[in-house]
C-alpha cells in the first residue's frame, strides 16, 4: 500500500515571493527594498528567504523613511532598474504621498520616461485599529499614472506581480493582509495575469456582487447562504482597480439588471461609487433598480475587534444588499 | 582639479553670461504674459549652477528644484529648449508639459526641476541608488534650496545615501529665502554643513558667489562618490536678485542688502576680473563675448515664440505604458 503525499500549496505570501523570485532571476534589475525584510522576511513573510538567495544587494534593510524609500526606488526606476518598495502596511504610504502622487505618477506624462516601480503594501482590515487597516485604494485609483493590483488570491497575486515586474508602470501592489496565510494553487514561470480583467469567482443567475480582495471571500460566503434561499449570485472579483475591467462590468450589468458593488473602504467616495455612478452612465436601461453599495462606516478603525469587525460588510449585510437588488 | 586654462575659464563665464542674460529676458517675457504659471529667476546664481555642472559628467544625474533654469542651462541645455518650454511649447525640452518648473530631459541624466520643495534630492538619491545597483560609473547631484533644507524628506534621503554610501551629491542652492522667508529665522541651530556632519557625511558651506569654488568642492565630492566612499554634502551661500517669483513686490529685505550682494558679490563680476587679470581676455573681449549671448537669447526667444503649442488631442497620451492589459 502506498501513501499519497499531497503537495500542499503554497500561501499567499508565499505566492508572492514565488513571483519575485522567478523574475528577479531573469532580471537583475529588480530589486526589493524597505523595513525588516532581510530577517523578518517582511511583515507578512512576503518575501522571506529572497534576501538568503539573492543577497543584501538585491533586498536592502532601509531606514523607517516612507518618502526617501519611494523616493529611492523612483528615482531608481528612473534610472533604469525596476525596484519593488514594500511599505508592509499602506497606512505607512501616507508618509510618502508626495513621492507617490506628485513625482513617480506623472514623470512619464511630464518627461516621457517610464517609472518601472512596483510599491507592495498590504491593505484592508485586519486587526490593529486605525494606523495599520486603511482601504487606501479610492486615493491610488483616483491619481492618473498609477496601476492599482488588488489581488485576492495565490494564483492572482503571483500573476499580478510578475505582469507588473514585465512592465514598466509604478503599480500599487495591495495584498490583503486576512489572505496572508490563505493557500492555493499557483502558476508556473510562464503564468501571467494581465491587469483590467476580473475574474468570476463563483458563476450566477439572479444576480453580480462586483467586488475584489478580501471582500471576494465575504462575497462568496453570502452568495453560497443566498443559494439556500434560492438566489443565485454571481461574484467578479476585479483583481485591479486601474486598468478596471469595464468590460465585465457592462457585462454584469446588462445580463443581470442587479447588481451590488462591494469593499471595505468606507463608502463615501470609495471606488465603488466610482463603479456604480459609471455602470448606471453606461447601461441605465439595463438596470432594473439601483446598484447598491456596500462598504465600511465612516469612521476610523477600532481597536475592539467586535467594534472593528462591525465598521466593515458583514456576509448578513451583503446578503441583504443582494435581497435589495432582487427586490425591484 | 587641473588648473584654470583659457577655453575652461571662457567657456564657465559664458555659460555664467547665457543664464543672466536668459533670466532677465525670460523675466520681462514673464510680466507680458508669456510664461504660462510665472517663473522663478535664478539671476545671481550663476556660479552655483555652472560651478556645479561643469564640475561632473555630461551624463551624471541631476535633480532639482522649482528654480532651475540656470541648473538646466549649464547641464549643457540649448536656451532655445528651455526658452520654448518657459513657453510650454511643443519644441520645449518637457515638450511643454512641463513648463518652468519642470524641466527636464531624463535619458540624459536630467531627472527634473521638481514645483514640490525637497523633492529632488530624493530623487536624486534613487537615481544615486540605481547607478550603484547597476554599477556604472556615474554620480548624480541633488539640487535643494534653503527651503528645502527644512523638509524632513530631505533629511530620510541624506541619512539614506550616507548608510548605502551612494554615489551622490547634495548641492544646497542657497539663496537665503524661502519665498520671503529668511534662512535664518527658521533653521534650528543655523549651520547647515554642521547639519549634515551629524548624518555622518563630508559638509561643507562654502562661497556661492565663486565659480572656481564651487568647481572645485563639486569635482572633490565626485571623485569621493567614484571612489565608493559615499554622499558629500555641500551648502553654496548665494542670492537672489529678484523675488521669489517674477512680479513679486516683497518688503522682506532692504534694497540695501539686493544692492550690496550685487555689487561686490556678483558671480559674473567676480569671475569676470580672474578672467581679465589672468589674461584670458580683454574687457573688449568679454564684451564681444556678451554680445554674442545676447544673440543667442534673442534666438531662443524667436524659437519659442515661432514654435507650436503641443497637440491638444495628445492630452492623455503618455499618462502610462497602457500594456499592463497584455496577456503575456
Amino acid at each position: 500500500m502506498t501513501t499519497e503525499v499531497k503537495a500542499v500549496t503554497p500561501t499567499y505570501s508565499e505566492a508572492f515571493q514565488s513571483g519575485v523570485r522567478e523574475e528577479m532571476n531573469r532580471n537583475k534589475k529588480i530589486f526589493i527594498l524597505g523595513t525588516d525584510l532581510v530577517e523578518r522576511g517582511g511583515h507578512f513573510a512576503q518575501v522571506k528567504g529572497i534576501a538568503q538567495e539573492f543577497g543584501l544587494k538585491q533586498v536592502r534593510d532601509a531606514p523607517i523613511s516612507e518618502a526617501a524609500m519611494v523616493a529611492a526606488g523612483m528615482g531608481a526606476a528612473m534610472y533604469g532598474c525596476h525596484p519593488i518598495v514594500d511599505l508592509n502596511f499602506i497606512d505607512f504610504s501616507l508618509g510618502a504621498m508626495d513621492e507617490i502622487i506628485n513625482q513617480a505618477a506623472k514623470i512619464r506624462f511630464m518627461f516621457d520616461r517610464p517609472v518601472p516601480l512596483v510599491i507592495r503594501a498590504t491593505s484592508g482590515v485586519a486587526l490593529g485599529g486605525a494606523h495599520h487597516c486603511n482601504s487606501l485604494e479610492s486615493f491610488f485609483a483616483h491619481t492618473a499614472g498609477l496601476s492599482l493590483a488588488v489581488p485576492s488570491t495565490p494564483m492572482d497575486v503571483k500573476g499580478l506581480i510578475k505582469t507588473a515586474l514585465r512592465n514598466e508602470d509604478p503599480v500599487i501592489f495591495l495584498m490583503h493582509k486576512k489572505l496572508s496565510g490563505i493557500r492555493g494553487e499557483i502558476g508556473d514561470e510562464n503564468y501571467f495575469v494581465p491587469f483590467g480583467k476580473a475574474k468570476t469567482i463563483k458563476a450566477g443567475k439572479d444576480a453580480a456582487i462586483i467586488t475584489y480582495g478580501y471582500s471576494a471571500v465575504t462575497a462568496t460566503k453570502a452568495a453560497q447562504a443566498l443559494e439556500a434561499e434560492g438566489i443565485s449570485v454571481e461574484v467578479i472579483d476585479l483583481r485591479t482597480l486601474y486598468p478596471i475591467d469595464q468590460d465585465a462590468i457592462d457585462a454584469a450589468v446588462t445580463k443581470f439588471g442587479r447588481v451590488v458593488v462591494l469593499d471595505e473602504a468606507p463608502l463615501f467616495g470609495s471606488i465603488t461609487a466610482e463603479i456604480a455612478a459609471t455602470a448606471s452612465e453606461r447601461n441605465f436601461k439595463s438596470l432594473k433598480g439601483p446598484i447598491v453599495r456596500v462598504g465600511a462606516v465612516r469612521a476610523p478603525l477600532s481597536a475592539n475587534p467586535a467594534m472593528s469587525e462591525a465598521a466593515i460588510p458583514s456576509v448578513d449585510q451583503i446578503s441583504k444588499a443582494v435581497k435589495q437588488v432582487m427586490s425591484y | 582639479m587641473s588648473k584654470l586654462d583659457k577655453s575652461t575659464a571662457l567657456a564657465l563665464l559664458r555659460q555664467m553670461m547665457v543664464i543672466r542674460d536668459f533670466e532677465e529676458t525670460a523675466d520681462k517675457l514673464c510680466l507680458r504674459g508669456k510664461v504660462p504659471g510665472g517663473m522663478h529667476n535664478s539671476s545671481g546664481q550663476e556660479a552655483v549652477a555652472v560651478g556645479t555642472l561643469s564640475a561632473i559628467a555630461k551624463d551624471d544625474v541631476i535633480a532639482t528644484t522649482h528654480r532651475s533654469h540656470h541648473h538646466t542651462l549649464a547641464k549643457g541645455y540649448s536656451a532655445k529648449s528651455v526658452m520654448a518650454e518657459l513657453f510650454a511649447k511643443s519644441t520645449g525640452i518637457s515638450h511643454g508639459r512641463g513648463g518652468s518648473m519642470h524641466l527636464a530631459e531624463v535619458t540624459e541624466g536630467h531627472f527634473g526641476g521638481n514645483g514640490i520643495v525637497g523633492a529632488g534630492v530624493g530623487i536624486a538619491m534613487g537615481a544615486a541608488l540605481g547607478i550603484q545597483h547597476i554599477g556604472d560609473k556615474k554620480i548624480a547631484v541633488g539640487f535643494v534650496g534653503d527651503g528645502g533644507m527644512n523638509t524632513g524628506r530631505t533629511w530620510e534621503s541624506i541619512n539614506m545615501a550616507s548608510i548605502w554610501k551612494l554615489p551622490l551629491i547634495i548641492l544646497v542652492d542657497n539663496n537665503q529665502y524661502a519665498v520671503e522667508t529668511f534662512v535664518g529665522r527658521v533653521t534650528g541651530g543655523g549651520d547647515l554643513a554642521k547639519r549634515a556632519s551629524g548624518f555622518g557625511l563630508p559638509a561643507y558651506n562654502i562661497d556661492g558667489q565663486d565659480v572656481l569654488e564651487v568647481r572645485k568642492y563639486v569635482s572633490e565630492a565626485r571623485e569621493r562618490a567614484l571612489a565608493g566612499e559615499g554622499p558629500t554634502f555641500i551648502n553654496a551661500l548665494t542670492y537672489r536678485y529678484y523675488g521669489h517669483n517674477v512680479g513679486e513686490k516683497g518688503q522682506y529685505r532692504t534694497q540695501e542688502e539686493i544692492a550690496q550682494w550685487r555689487t561686490t558679490q556678483d558671480p559674473i563680476d567676480k569671475f569676470t576680473e580672474v578672467v581679465i587679470s589672468s589674461g584670458f581676455a580683454t574687457q573688449a573681449e568679454v564684451e564681444e563675448l556678451r554680445a554674442s549671448v545676447r544673440k543667442e537669447i534673442e534666438e531662443a526667444v524667436a524659437f519659442a515664440e515661432s514654435s507650436p503649442e503641443p497637440e491638444i488631442a495628445s492630452i492623455t497620451q503618455g499618462v502610462d505604458s497602457g500594456k499592463l492589459g497584455v496577456q503575456l
